[in-house]
């Protein structure tokens, strides 16, 4: 059956996924809106903008139900009960969503930093899942989670699920495809932690060219980190090498790798496209998220402003041309990071029920920034 | 007394199935090398064919990335820990 006409999931791209057989689980995932900023692309001085809008991804609010829902898939094939991951927060909350949903026998297992954000922690906890908060960073989150999935036979999504789960992500560039009406945009701009999803977006929209599926370039790739935890865009920057390991320091939780794996691959996916990295500051990454809201409508969690402030650092520095056609990739839900942006925005007035104090209110000036 | 390997079970069937070993040495790098002279099925998966560690196979002392610490030149002493462990990400 023609893509175009099948049900709008992820899933109407599974020729491009790996399974042989039909999917069995989290089979309403993807499909997200892809959304026409002018008001951005008057900002950024481009031709047109869009948001990829997986702020409200199924059922997780996040793009990383895209990854989990590939890999349960897998761990079905493999007959496994028990999945797991080492989480920076957005994807504890889909494993523990997906989990639940599909009833696993074996529940999920989630291991996140101590000190995340309490909408990460509670929108994980909620879902029955086995919720483990670990002292450290992400990076010795991750460390436990790779010895976790080698003695305990768990399938670890992120871990030794990997290569199913990062699949997943090429959704997104397929999506934006088709959503653009079988065409390329020019330029894409996503947020960077371990690095993956850079890479799948190259991946998969390389492999819509070669179906004949769309034609003309790659887009440019850009990838955007927070300033105190930028190891990849650093990379991009020395041109070639290791990546250097950093010791995170943002708000910017969700992207907050020290010790990206996929950065060597996000950085080569960067420049051979003609793109770059971009490092942006937390009190900027809490402006994008403002700009975000307040030119498109749609409210991000940290990583997309540092998405959105990172495509303005872009466009000032002169690498978005004029004739640009641009996508933000912006991957999770405003509402599970509150605390980057509640002393930000301006503590609304309170008045009585009365009409003549709405009056009053209305001749003041509102409460600005 | 010695330092301490701990080794992922990929790594583990090629050093008699067991998990952890034992090394010596002065550095990381030195305790590496012992443990590629007895276990020469493990040499080239804990090291490159010039003594330097692979971008993906990452060394721990003590629960800290020894990137940190100057890599094969950080210094190990007896009753330390390290963890060998396949570089991979998440988010």
């Amino acid at each position: 059956m023609t893509i175009g006409l099948r049900p709008p999931s992820m899933w109407r791209y599974h020729e491009w996924l790996p399974f042989d057989g039909d999917p069995v689980w989290s089979l309403d995932t993807g499909c997200t809106p892809l959304v026409e900023a002018p008001a951005l692309a008057r900002r950024f001085g481009v031709a047109r903008v869009w948001v990829k809008n997986d702020t409200v991804s199924h059922p997780s609010l996040s793009f990383k139900d895209r990854v989990v829902a590939a890999a349960i898939n897998a761990a079905a094939a493999f007959g496994l009960d028990t999945i797991g991951c080492a989480s920076t927060g957005n994807l504890a909350n889909a494993v523990a969503a997906h989990a639940a949903r599909a009833g696993l026998k074996g529940g999920a297992w989630i291991f996140v930093p101590e000190d995340l954000e309490a909408g990460k922690v509670i929108g994980t906890s909620v879902y029955g899942a086995r919720l483990v908060r670990v002292r450290g960073t992400y990076d010795d989150v991750n460390r436990l989670c790779a010895q976790v999935a080698d003695r305990f036979g768990w399938g670890i999504v992120n871990v030794n699920l990997r290569s199913y789960y990062g699949e997943g992500s090429k959704t997104v560039a397929y999506e934006i495809a088709e959503q653009l009406g079988w065409r390329l945009p020019t330029a894409v701009v996503a947020p960077m932690a371990g690095g993956s999803l850079v890479t799948k977006l190259r991946k998969g929209f390389g492999e819509f060219l070669e179906a004949g599926l769309v034609h003309g370039d790659l887009p440019r790739l850009y990838g955007a980190q927070a300033a105190g935890c930028a190891p990849i865009v650093h990379l991009v920057e020395r041109g070639a090498g290791p990546i250097e390991p950093e010791v995170p320091n943002t708000i910017c939780r969700s992207l907050a790798i020290g010790n990206p794996a996929d950065g060597t691959f996000a950085a080569r996916a960067m420049r051979e496209t003609g793109g770059w990295g971009v490092a942006v500051s937390d009190p900027d990454l809490v402006e994008g998220i403002r700009i975000l809201a307040e030119d498109v409508g749609v409210f991000s969690e940290t990583a997309g402003g540092v998405t959105t402030a990172g495509a303005l650092a872009l466009a000032r520095a002169g690498r978005l041309r004029p004739d640009d056609e641009v996508v933000l990739c912006i991957t999770g839900h405003g509402l599970k990071t509150l605390e980057a942006v509640q002393h930000a925005v301006p503590e609304a007035p309170v008045i009585a029920p009365r009409l003549r104090e709405l009056l009053e209110l209305e001749k003041r000036t509102w409460p600005s920034r | 007394m010695a330092i301490t390997v701990n080794l992922p079970s990929v790594l583990a069937a090629h050093a008699g199935g067991a998990r952890t070993i034992e090394a010596t040495g002065r550095t990381l790098g030195e305790a590496v090398a012992d443990v590629a002279t007895r276990y020469p099925g493990l040499a080239p998966r804990l090291r490159d064919k010039d003594g330097k560690p692979y971008p993906f196979v990452n060394f721990y002392l003590n629960d800290e990335d020894v990137r940190f610490r100057g890599g094969f030149a950080a210094p190990v002493r007896d009753g330390d820990e390290v963890t060998v462990i396949p570089a991979i990400a998440g988010g």
